[in-house]
This record gives C-alpha cells, structure tokens and sequence, in this order.
C-alpha cells in the first residue's frame, strides 16, 4: 500500500487527477463528504489530503511514503526527502518585491518581510547583504506599505495583487512549481511501486516548449 | 530470562555486543565528557554543530560528547599490518534536527582504524548488514562510494560551488534541477548524462555497476571503480546480498569520508537507523596514519518497531487497607507471581492503572 500525501485545495486536485491518468484512481475521493482518507485497496494506493505546508512533514515522517508538495516549502524546510518529479504544475516564483519606488542603495541594513525566514536568509547572504529578518504569517504586502519593512520575499503568482497595491517585483529569487517527493526509507522498501507511479506521472507532465 | 520483558534497543545491544565480540572487536569505554576543542577542530564533522558545554572546576571547556568517532580516532595510533578494532556503546547528544532542541542518542557502533585493507572495509559493511539482520530481517543497506563521486566530478568541474550544488541534487534523487544545473554551468553533453545518471543510479549491485562502468573515465575514478567491484564481489557472496544494494544518492561530506559510505534502514522506520563509511581525510585532518572505517546504530530509533500495545499494565490489583496483614499481601503477591502473573499492591484504585482483575484484601480478607 502506497500512502500519499495530496495538497489540500486547487493542485491538488490537479495532481489527484494526474494520479488518476496514472491509473490510481480512488473514486471515494469524489464524493462530497467529511472523509480525510481514502483507499482504493485493489490498486494499493491511499491518499489523504494535508495542509500544503505540512506535506513535506507527513513524507519526511515516514506517514505518507510519497506527496506533492511546492518547491518554496522544499526550500524553506529542506525536508531529508527525494524529490523525485518536477510536475511543472502550481507553477510561480519566489521574488523579492518593494514599493514601486524602491532603490536599495546598500547604506543600511535592508528590512525584509516575510513568510519564508530561511530562503530570504539564504539569498541575501549569498549577496552579502546585511538583513533584518521580520517574520510574518500573512497579508506579507501590508509590511513596506506601512514602513514595516523595505521589502518583502513571497510567492508571485500573477503580480496582480502587488501592483493593486503599488508593489512591484525587485527580482526572482526562484522559480517554484510542485514537485512528487519521496520518504527516503519508503523508498528502499517500495522501490518498485514508487517507480512505477514516477513514471506514469512523468508522461503527463507538460513541457514548457 | 525472559526475553520478551526486553525492548527493542535492549535486545540489540546485548546481540550486537555478542556479534562484535566474534570478529576480535575490543570494547572501548569512553568519558561523558571530551574537551570542547576536539569538536571545534571538526565541526563539520558533527551531525549537529550545537555541543553542549560546561567548565571543569580547573575552568576547562568540556563538551557532553556529540559524537564517539572522533574520541576513538583521537585514541589510535599507526602500526603498519594492524589496525584496532573497537565497539562502543555509547549516548550522545545532539540537536535533533526537528525540534531544534538536544536530544540524548543512544548509538552502538564500531571502528576499525589502521593499516585497513580490503577485507577491513568488506567486514565492516558485512558486520553492518549483520547488526541490522540482528534487529529485524527486513532490512535494506545502501552502499555508494565518495571517491567515485568525487573522481567524477573532479573530472568534469574545478567550480566547489558547482560540486556542492549538484552532489546535493544527487543526493534528493533530483534529476529534473540536475538537469538545469549542468545546463547552467554549460557542462557538455556527456558530462551532462554521467552526472544526471548518478540520481537514478540505484538498486542490484551487478546492475548498478554495469551502469556505472562507462562514466568511470580517468584512473582515479577507474581505480575506485575496481575497489567498488571487487567489494561488491564479497558482499555478493553473503547472506545478504539481496538486501545490499548500490546507491549513488547516498553522499556524506566529502570533507571527512574518502570511500565506501553506507546507510541502513529497517522496514518500517522512517530514516536511516544506521551509518557508516570510511572516514580516511578525517584521518589525515587529525594527523593520523592510516585510514578508517566504522559505523553507528542509532539505537533510540528502534523504538518505532514496537508496534505492540498493550490492554493492561499489570495482570491483578491487590488492594488493601490498615485492617489488612502485611504479611497477608505479600502471601497472596507471591501465589499470584508464581502463576506468572504481574501484580500491584495498592490502597486505593489509581485512576490510569489498567488492570484485568481485582483482589480486594480490605478489612484483612
């Protein structure tokens, strides 16, 4: 039996539906109720939708063998997991992005607001940039609007609501997309039937080109 | 004595200890405590860079060990022909990677460290099989070899950082970001396909190697190609050459180990329970002779095997009140011990305790 870890929301439904294709289809999962597992024991396969932040826990623990999970939270969390598929899906990117008359000018140490503490860390020090670190949980846009911050590092997804509140894109850090990761132990024991899930994933991925 | 009173780890100790014992390894006993700057020196070395520190009345800095090898290592010295051969079975202290917190690790493991020659390194990879068939048969070990990788890599970049990025993509199984990697750093087409294969180098030995074969160019990389082959030959001959399997996404810091580097897991566990490798620069950065190999069992993790639970904490509640004998409790403990049941003697009901009968000696019944 193969225990995945699905995103709960609109990719993962998306993913679902490509595990579908694969031929691990699960119809309980259709159905409109309350469930939070589903099995389909004749195909092996169980799933279970998580908050899409802990889907890297739930792998790295060893509760879900595989799952999807975004590349900003791979990066934020480093997980000890294998990612083993770039589903080119849920795709956006991580950037920096400040008031649309921004110029960091390196005088002072740069305020920067944000959800995700170790991939903005990461960055400015591969810049040697001195930072001050402000960590917040939500409505990240608010913080240079208000002088809490100089900037902010996010997702961006269309810019919409950066430019509805006169934001603006400094630069990409990193492109992002959902990727299948693996439990590393899982793995050895299930080789076979993780493979095999790989690979009919990975003909369903589309291309950029 | 009943074995099934004994947990998991316990039971591997004493196993492990019986099994290491046979092969001519020597207990070593260690001091809690190791001087602060031994891991300074090596901080790359530990799992965790974090030690927990404290002054010695004459003011010293100590350290609550962290790791066992380093102390061990610290202990040898080169004789030509020899090596010491050595067990332990220590607790180490940690911060344990999720909770961010310090963790006491109970490791059992061994070193052998010396003049160490190919049937060293195949008796400490067969004696790491062994201990994890010792715990449970369901066992898989990964073996991957750092001086191949290395070998390769110094083959097709001189860029560290590039070294860096892409053993860590080999490392997750990564191909896709591997991919685009080696793109990046404009690496030809060839480079390209040797490095990105490492991520999906795994499984059989004998395949494995047939894969590896023809990205081995260069006489460092064919050389420990031959090792590699030769020791997988022995290996191929045990017991457990099913459950032994080559794996190039298994890397360890190629600062400290030269060679073979192994990692175990037990069906059923999560993360790897056991590790090891050949640590031959840590040797050199020491200022030691010689070369070295050994591995840890972390014991703690066998706790997640038991999946036994039970209905009850003791077989019969005994209780009693101040009109009761005492000698009339430790009559009906005794008969009830001797028909192999668990019994506890209590005045009053406590509230958790699950018990499957109830003798009331109230009122010196």
């Amino acid at each position: 039996m193969i225990n995945v870890a699905l995103p709960k929301g609109r990719l993962g439904e998306k993913v679902y539906a490509m595990f579908e294709n694969a031929g691990y289809e699960c119809p309980s999962i259709k159905e409109n109720n309350r469930k939070l597992i589903f099995e389909n024991e004749e195909k092996g396969i169980r799933y279970f939708w998580v908050k899409p932040s802990d889907v890297s826990i739930y792998v790295e623990r060893g509760a879900a063998d595989i799952g999807v999970a975004g590349k900003d939270i791979l990066l934020e969390y480093s997980p000890d997991v294998y990612e083993l598929l770039d589903l080119n899906m849920g795709k956006c990117r991580m950037a920096v992005a400040g008031k649309k008359d921004f110029y960091d000018d390196n005088q002072k140490t740069l305020k920067v607001a944000t959800k995700f503490v170790n991939i903005a860390r990461e960055y400015y020090a591969s810049k040697c940039r001195d930072i001050d670190i402000i960590k917040l949980n939500g409505s990240i846009e608010l913080a240079p609007i208000l002088g809490l911050s100089d900037v902010i590092v996010d997702i961006v997804e269309t810019g919409t609501t950066l430019k509805e509140n006169d934001l603006d894109v400094v630069e990409t850090i990193v492109p992002i997309s959902a990727r299948l990761i693996a439990n590393k132990a899982s793995f050895k024991f299930k080789t076979e039937e993780i493979e095999k899930i790989v690979d009919g994933m990975r003909t369903q991925v589309k291309t950029d080109d | 004595m009943n074995k099934e009173l004994f947990k998991n780890e316990e039971k591997a100790i004493f196993t492990l200890r019986a099994l290491y014992k046979q092969y001519g390894y020597l207990p070593f006993k260690m001091s809690k405590f190791e001087e602060y700057d031994l891991y300074v020196q090596n901080k790359d070395f530990l799992v965790s860079d974090r030690v927990i520190t404290f002054n010695d009345t004459n003011g010293k800095l100590l350290a609550l060990k962290p790791d066992v090898t380093l102390s061990i290592i610290k202990n040898t010295a080169f004789e030509s022909g020899c090596k010491q051969k050595v067990y332990y079975n220590e607790n180490v202290y940690r911060v344990s990677p999720s909770t961010h917190q310090f963790k006491e690790i109970m490791q059992t493991g061994l070193e052998c460290i010396g003049d160490i020659d190919l049937y060293d390194i195949f008796e400490v990879v067969y004696l790491g099989a062994k201990s994890l068939a010792c715990v449970s048969e369901d066992f898989s070990l990964d073996v991957s070899d750092m001086a191949i990788l290395s070998a390769i890599l110094d083959g097709v970049s001189d860029d560290e950082m590039f070294k860096k990025e892409i053993t860590r993509l080999i490392s997750e199984k990564n191909r896709h970001e591997a991919i685009a990697l080696c793109k990046k750093y404009a690496l030809d087409d060839e480079s390209i396909d040797a490095l990105v294969s490492l991520t999906g180098m795994y499984g059989e030995m004998s395949r494995v190697l047939e894969m590896l074969s023809p990205i081995c160019k260069g006489e460092k990389a064919q050389v420990a190609y031959e090792r590699l082959k030769a020791l997988c030959t022995l290996l191929l001959s045990t017991e457990y050459a099913s459950k032994i399997k080559l794996d190039f996404s298994l890397v360890n810091d190629m600062n400290y180990y030269n060679g073979i580097v192994f990692k175990g897991f037990l069906n059923g566990i999560p993360e790897g329970v056991l590790s090891g490798g050949e640590y031959g620069t840590l040797m050199q950065k020491m200022g030691r002779r010689g070369d070295a190999i050994g591995f840890a069992l972390y014991l703690d993790t066998l706790e997640a095997l038991d999946k036994s639970t039970r209905d009850f904490d003791v077989d019969t509640l005994l209780i009693y009140d101040d009109k009761t004998n005492a000698s009339r409790i430790i009559e009906a403990k005794n008969n009830l011990i001797a028909q192999g049941k668990s019994v506890s003697a209590q005045r009053a009901i406590p509230q958790k305790l699950r018990y499957k009968e109830a003798i009331d000696l109230r009122g010196g019944r």
